[in-house]
């Protein structure tokens, strides 16, 4: 070992990030959970000037996709450059044909991977071997990492065995339990990083690059005749590969004393039963292993490090030749195989061996599948397949960590077994994603660790973007900590919000003798007949000691608002033991005022505070001795939802997931409609409240509200009788219907308080500024009565469609949203449009929606937000991948066309049958109107009633795709990291194509769900991750893009600057019978603003020039009419007076306020060269545009 | 025809200074000012308050949605905090004394006693010619005694004298109990120049909207009375640079301010009004009216009608007979 060894604790992804960057000279990245924050390192350190070993600055380059990003790393490598990439899953699939070409040229290089989930059944953004299996033939050496140390050795290792070795390696780690757990690791010195990686190899693969100093031709095409034996010449690269990694290993181990072999095994030098496992689950089974070896058992662990080239004489001579049971775990399903690949490797090799006489004695090789998403693997499911593994007759294929009742796959395990030293302190700490319990966690962390403990911390968080709940795995102790799964034996439980304390996991996770932390409202005496039968058992089953303290009171107090985490971690250091208290407040007001520096000295003072008035505020609670409560708590569903949401999705919602058995689940990933309905989260503390003698009824807030919260009716005046107490109405102001009454209801429980509506209020109280005719109020009393005045509003008739004018927002609000209660950010600036969308064509809508914020919100489990209208009809919903999505919806488009087809041809046929007439009513209505669309829906329902008295094949075919002919509306819904990058190339084609589809672009300007990452629709002199230091490319123009076609219905909408003019863009686009692409300016959570002011930036980008509200009808250009219409005024703002009011664009004036004022004066240039571009196109003849080429029919 | 004077110890071209104005925001601004004729340029301050308080909201934007959701559990690259340095007030003095000709002078308003001079560094370091302290605060409680208030202002112009080698001007409010004995205090503590001065916004009030409604920020041609009746008091008595910073829209405002006995008129309302090549159109005029009176410099007739030793007699004097021939004022007809 050389030199003082330097500790930090830090996550896998910036372990393996810190090592990948000084490594390389270009990163060639795009952003992919759980992988992007090892860009978002390369490109921040960039943006810094932060050198590599080799003393540059390396350069961070973020592609269009996945894809293109290994097409520039082939590039950069080819031109001798060393270069790396950071992904997972999808991203690593369409690395694929990249991946053959570097390794076929034998090219060193190194591919970063958080190894994730595939989608298949359904996405998941969760880790298993799923991607790097799907790689395995690619030529690519494969080296897998089990811990955060090991990611940031073996990144090392990998580069340095790549350019020694010349075949390219990826190297993996397991997404989230690896890439997100922090953990203390010792960190590689510049100095060692040089010691491992030679100058000599970097200059020898810069010296096969392509040169026309040196030319020759690489890439050629190859014939039957020379093609395979050319592929054979690289099996010698390969031979040495195994030794190359050794010895690596060797020289890591020379400078650092952390030892790695290719296969690792550990237990019983004569086992009997051994484990091979790769990634974080061999970790787990190590520790088990040791845990057992030491009470006497037989047993041991195979670690395989490097899995290609497979190294087959290590595996056996790693093996005792005692053994004689080895079950092989793979983190991957491979349907219809033999079994998984690292099965078939281990017992191939095991096989050969014995045959060759190298191995004396064949052991059972079985072959398990575990952890597939994340799924939890414990030290409990490890001891289970050894347990299974001396059973009579073990299960040849199985499966751990589930219930398989379908197919019998699974083993039994005990789930109690607890493997982990007394010396380890365990603390897990439930909270939401508003109330900073993660942030004080991670604080918490660092001042351990500045005590000289190692420590671990996990964090899981929900699916949800608004309200989320978090929960917090701490680990603290004297020696390393070797533990990738979750605590279930706490010490010390913190329960941030006393809502969540119901849930089953909270106690479920408490150790028998627990300290138990709750914020709660009440005071120490009065909290016991505040809680539930079943956890006041528990506390009392488990022995527990409780604490209280109302944390919102004392960070009210201080003025740090709902931020309750400083007071929690306070108690926490108080109470846990983990430091003494004194030390440990001492320690904690040293880190606030570090941490808090950079919000300001008031912000330090009140957190100061909240430690003192914490500690003064913290009670334990003088537990009964028997449980007291009669009260349980509420079914998380109500009794009458439909039985698979009371069986699965309510177990779902509680937390239960885990234990459903596989039988409970749909086995070709088709789920119910309109769940959310059934989820009341009763997320914020204030809600919309309606005020009737106030509203005018023009509808705005309904329009805008992202969560459709608010609904209304109008409804004869007598439907009344019978209303709750409470009930609101008002006179319905609209001439000619004398004794309707209108009501605007609000969903109390599923608004989130965001206050878009208060803000899309038109009216205010006279002599009362602030106060409109909808204001937020205090939800708790609203919520009862609420309920009650839900009911009664459902049961008021729906007005009929027809009789609805859709051409206004004031009649819009009328039709029902079939896009409900999502999950999205409270004041989210995507889902009103979409919701839109629902309440305009859902009852006959397919939607191909891109991977993104709304596939997330719009198709993330337990409960999704499509739903269905009162006759069962509403938006059929499906999410393909991110990148093929226009693709995608051009599919089902193609499918319904080709079934219209097949209709209207049985319809012919069966004319005469079912009346000429009514056929040929039914085969030329226009279908355009709302009043078209009802009369064609009456006329199918005569003609199915008519068909059910006929029978043949031809009216069974007939019958199957009679629906179609009712005109469907197809829609294809996504993001601008897809509209823009990833499906660019898709989109212009299914736009090329002229077929009847409708594209709706959500356009947050940045990859939202991602986290905020820059995409080519990002403006120019905006800061965004990948563009940290402002983005210096102006955003492209994809309206006239399209435009150019000629051919497409082309809309560029705000709701918040012109509402009228949203509407009429959905109106026409889909009335249109070609093409028709709405781009939608969708304020995000990522432009850095106050959520609320939202629609407020969307009028400035309008009235700045910076977003032109544009349409553009090919229809207009057939009738002879300039078909580009400017529908926003001249800018009248100038472009700072829009951008000022947003972080992203303000952040850079901050960071570097010579390029801000550089971007921002180019950025004013260019909207005024825009408008001027637009303002000729509005003053064209209709000649000078392109003519709609597509023939009639 | 020469013009010069000194200021702060600073030798400049001409008399005329522009003072902080929206025009002072930017490079350019600097810039035009300069070009324009302006002497030196006095920069927008650099208000503490406000930088803490916009580093504060950013971050919490920046955090905002934070460690919520796992895939993203940020939205933004990190964001400079409040403990970051200034850099776009820096940058913008730096480029500025880097690139306009005259003396930039740079504006301060701390928060804290620390940062006062924290800042104050930094603002040497970036170039700046001297530094003005704008020792604006919210009106204080009525609690606070006047000589509180006076102490606090010493002990700031202490700090920032001690942090720094650069001359150092306080910008002075109207409003002490005792002007000239707080401005002699201010001038033995070591400022060297005083600039009389500030004017405080003072919102107004929209009677249709119930709300308050910042006010209207220019001055008017009266306002430069009251500084330059100071100056011309404090004159004889002060070796510290004199400054008049309030109400100079003509040529004739110039030659007032210098007759009082400023060194220097500074110019902010007129320059937005006129664009900031309107300095030359001042300095033509003072120009002008040197030579019809036979002046060759500013020397010869600066401080020609500042008072005398005998103040107190000579000022009631003054005042009464103003007072009287304020009330002989004719109303208008109605």
């Amino acid at each position: 070992m050389t030199g003082p060894v330097a500790r930090a604790t830090i996550d896998g992804n910036e372990a393996t990030a810190s090592v990948a960057y000084r490594l390389n000279e270009i990163c060639c990245i795009y952003p992919i959970t759980p992988s992007s924050a090892m860009a978002e390192l390369a490109d921040e350190w960039s943006a810094k000037g932060m050198r590599n070993v080799f003393g540059s600055v390396p350069a961070v380059v973020e592609m269009q996709s996945e894809g293109g990003a290994a097409g520039a790393l082939h590039g950069s490598l080819q031109g001798g450059a060393l270069a790396t990439t950071f992904t997972a899953s999808q991203g690593l699939l369409l690395m694929i044909p990249n991946m053959y070409k570097i390794a076929g040229e034998l090219t060193p290089a190194v591919i970063h991977v958080a190894a994730r989930s595939i989608a298949a059944q359904g996405l998941s953004i969760f880790g298993d071997h799923q991607d790097v299996m799907a790689v395995r033939e690619t030529g690519f050496a494969l080296l897998g990492s089990s811990s955060v140390q090991e990611a940031h050795d073996m990144a090392a290792v990998a580069q340095a065995a790549t350019l020694s070795a010349r075949v390219p390696f990826l190297h993996f780690f397991d997404g989230f339990r690896t890439s997100h757990e922090l953990n203390t690791i010792e960190l590689l010195s510049d100095d060692d990083l040089r010691a491992l990686v030679p100058q000599t190899l970097v200059r020898s693969h810069r010296a096969r690059s392509l040169s026309p100093e040196h030319p020759f031709v690489r890439g050629t095409a190859q014939n039957p005749d020379v093609y395979f034996q050319a592929r054979e010449t690289v099996n010698p690269y390969y031979a040495r590969v195994p030794e190359i990694v050794e010895a690596a290993m060797a020289k890591l181990f020379d400078r650092t004393g952390r030892r790695y072999h290719l296969v690792s095994y550990t237990g019983h030098p004569e086992a009997e039963r051994v484990v091979v496992a790769m990634g974080s689950g061999a970790e787990t089974v190590r520790a088990t292993v040791s845990h057992l070896y030491a009470r006497g058992e037989r047993v041991g662990a195979l670690t395989v490090r490097l899995y290609r080239p497979f190294p087959a004489a290590e595996l056996v001579a790693a093996l005792p030749p005692s053994v004689k049971a080895v079950a092989v775990l793979d983190r991957t399903k491979e349907p219809g195989s033999f079994g998984e690949p690292l099965f078939l490797d281990v017992l191939g090799v095991l096989a050969e061996a014995h045959n060759a006489g190298r191995r004396a004695d064949m052991p059972m090789v079985t072959g398990g599948r575990y952890g597939l998403s994340s799924k939890e693997f414990t030290p409990a499911m490890a001891a289970g397949v050894l347990a299974e593994l001396a059973r009579p007759a073990p299960k040849r294929r199985f499966t751990v960590g589930i219930t398989d009742d379908v197919s019998g796959t699974s083993i039994a395990y005990d789930d109690g077994l607890d493997i982990e030293p007394g010396s380890t302190t365990r603390a897990v700490f439930f909270g939401l994603g508003a109330d900073g319990t993660v942030g004080a966690n991670k604080n918490t962390i660092k001042i351990l660790g500045a005590e000289g403990l190692f420590a671990q911390g996990y964090f899981v968080y929900d699916s949800k973007k608004s309200g989320s709940q978090t929960v917090s795995h701490l680990r603290f102790g004297p020696e390393p900590v070797k533990a990738p799964y979750l605590i279930s034996q706490a010490s010390f439980v913190g329960c941030h919000q006393a809502g969540l304390l119901d849930r089953p996991e909270v106690l479920d996770r408490a150790a028998p003798g627990a300290t138990l932390l709750l914020n709660t409202p009440h005071p120490a005496g009065e909290v016991w007949g505040t809680l539930t039968r079943t956890v006041q058992e528990k506390i009392l089953g488990k022995d527990i000691a409780l604490y209280v303290v109302d944390a919102n009171r004392v960070a009210r107090e201080v003025g740090l608002g709902q931020r309750v985490n400083t007071v929690l971690q306070a108690c926490f250091f108080s109470i846990s033991g983990v430091l003494d208290s004194t030390t440990a407040v001492e320690r904690m007001k040293q880190a606030i005022t570090k941490t808090y520096a950079r919000r300001g000295p008031k912000v330090v003072e009140a957190n100061l505070a909240a430690v003192d008035r914490a500690l003064e505020g913290l009670a334990r609670v003088a537990v009964p001795d028997r449980p007291t409560s009669q009260r349980e708590a509420d079914a998380p569903v109500p009794a009458d939802a439909p039985e698979f949401v009371r069986r699965v999705t309510a177990a779902m919602m509680a937390g239960l997931g885990d234990t459903l058995p596989v039988s409970a689940l749909p086995d070709d990933g088709t789920w119910p409609s309109g769940t959310t309905a059934y989820e009341k989260r009763g997320i914020s503390d204030t809600v919309a409240q309606w005020d009737p003698e106030l509203c005018i009824q023009c509808g705005n807030c309904s329009f805008v509200c992202p969560h459709a919260a608010i609904r209304s009716k109008y409804y004869p005046g007598p439907e009344l009788d019978g209303a709750p107490a409470g009930f609101a109405s008002a006179p319905l102001r609209a001439r000619g219907l004398p004794g309707t009454v209108y009501t605007l209801q609000i969903y109390a429980e599923d608004c989130t308080g965001c206050g878009l509506c208060v803000e899309a209020c038109p009216v205010s109280a006279p002599g009362q500024p602030d106060r409109k005719a909808v204001n937020l109020a205090w939800a708790e009393p609203l919520i009862g009565p609420g309920r009650q005045h839900i009911g009664f509003f459902e049961s008021l008739p729906v007005p009929e469609r027809p009789r609805v004018d859709f051409g206004t927002v004031r009649g819009a609000q009328f039709l029902t949203p079939l896009f409900e209660f999502s999950g999205a950010c409270a004041g989210c600036g995507e889902t009103p449009y979409v919701k839109l969308l629902s309440q305009l064509f859902g009852d006959r809508a397919v939607i191909a929606n891109a991977t993104g914020c709304s596939s997330i919100y719009g198709g993330n489990l337990p409960t999704t937000p499509w739903a269905k209208n009162a006759d069962g009809r509403g938006p059929a919903w499906s999410n393909s991948l991110f990148e093929d999505n226009a693709e995608f919806g051009l599919g089902l488009r193609l499918a319904a066309d080709h079934h219209l087809s097949l209709a209207r041809q049985g319809l012919s046929t069966l004319r005469d049958a079912l009346g000429a007439d009514l056929v040929d009513s039914v085969l030329s209505a226009p279908q355009r109107s709302e009043s078209e669309l009802a009369s064609q829906r009456q006329r199918l329902a005569v003609l199915s009633d008519r068909l059910a008295g006929l029978d043949g094949p031809v009216v069974d075919d007939l019958r199957s795709v009679l629906d179609h002919l009712l005109r469907r509306s197809v829609w294809i819904v996504g993001g601008d990291g897809w509209a823009y990058d990833i499906g660019s190339g898709g989109l212009d084609h299914v736009l090329a194509s002229g077929r009847d589809v409708n594209v709706l672009v959500l356009d947050t300007e940045v990859y939202s769900n991602t986290g905020g990452q820059m995409s080519k629709a990002t403006p120019l002199g905006a800061m965004a991750k990948f563009a940290t230091a402002g983005k210096a490319v102006e955003k492209k123009d994809l309206a006239l893009q399209a435009m150019a076609y000629g051919s497409v219905y082309v809309a560029r909408v705000a709701m918040g600057a012109d509402p009228e003019q949203t509407l009429r863009a959905f109106r026409e686009a889909e009335a249109y019978d070609g093409p028709s692409l709405i781009i939608a300016y969708s304020h995000c959570i990522a432009h850095g603003i106050e959520m609320r002011t939202g629609l407020d930036q969307q009028h400035r980008a309008v009235a700045s020039g910076y977003w032109p509200l544009v349409r553009y009808d090919p229809v207009l250009r057939a009738a002879g009419d300039n078909p580009f219409l400017l529908d926003s005024p001249r800018p009248r703002l100038a472009l700072s007076e829009y951008t000022g009011r947003e972080l992203r664009f303000a952040a850079l004036a901050r960071t570097n306020p010579e390029e801000a004022e550089r971007l921002g004066a180019l950025a004013q240039e260019a909207v005024e060269l825009r408008w001027a571009t637009y303002e000729e196109m509005a003053t064209r003849p209709a000649e000078r545009f392109p003519a709609d080429a597509r023939k009639e029919g | 025809m020469d013009l010069s004077t000194t200021y702060m110890g600073i030798k400049l071209r001409n008399p005329l200074v522009a003072s902080p104005s929206p025009l002072s925001h930017t490079l350019d601004g600097v810039r035009r000012l300069a070009d324009g004729g302006a002497a030196a340029v006095v920069l927008h301050s650099l208000f503490e308050e406000d930088l803490l308080s916009q580093a504060e909201h950013q971050i919490a934007l920046a955090e905002a949605g934070s460690e919520s959701s796992p895939e993203s559990l940020s939205f933004f690259p990190e964001i400079p905090g409040a403990d970051a340095e200034p850099r776009r007030y820096l940058s913008l003095l730096e480029r500025s004394a880097a690139t306009v000709g005259v003396p930039v002078v740079a504006s301060l308003n701390g928060a804290s006693p620390g940062s006062w001079s924290r800042y104050a560094r930094q603002m040497q370091d970036a170039g700046a010619a001297g530094i003005e302290l704008n020792l604006y605060a919210s009106p204080a409680g009525p609690a606070t005694a006047a000589r509180t208030v006076e102490e606090t202002h010493l002990e700031i112009l202490g700090l920032v004298k001690a942090a720094v080698a650069l001359p150092v001007a306080v910008k002075m409010s109207p409003y002490y109990s005792s002007v000239g004995e707080m401005a002699a205090r201010l001038a033995d503590a070591g400022a060297d120049a005083l600039v009389l001065f500030n004017r405080f916004m003072h919102p107004d009030i929209d009677t249709d909207a119930l709300s308050l409604v910042p006010g209207i920020g220019l001055s008017s041609p009266p306002e430069a009375r009251l500084p330059r009746t100071w100056v011309a008091l404090l004159r004889p008595s002060l070796s510290a640079s004199l400054a008049i910073s309030t109400g100079t829209h003509s040529s004739s405002d110039l030659v007032k301010g210098l007759l009082a006995g400023a060194d220097v008129v500074m110019a902010t309302s007129v320059l937005l009004n006129h664009g900031p090549g309107h300095s030359e159109v001042l300095l033509e005029g003072l120009s002008a009216w040197m030579e019809a009176r036979g002046y060759a410099n500013v020397k010869q007739f600066r401080g020609l009608l500042a008072s005398g030793r005998n103040v107190p007699s000579r000022e009631r004097v003054r005042y009464v007979e103003a007072l009287r021939a304020a009330n002989a004022v004719q109303a208008g007809t109605w």
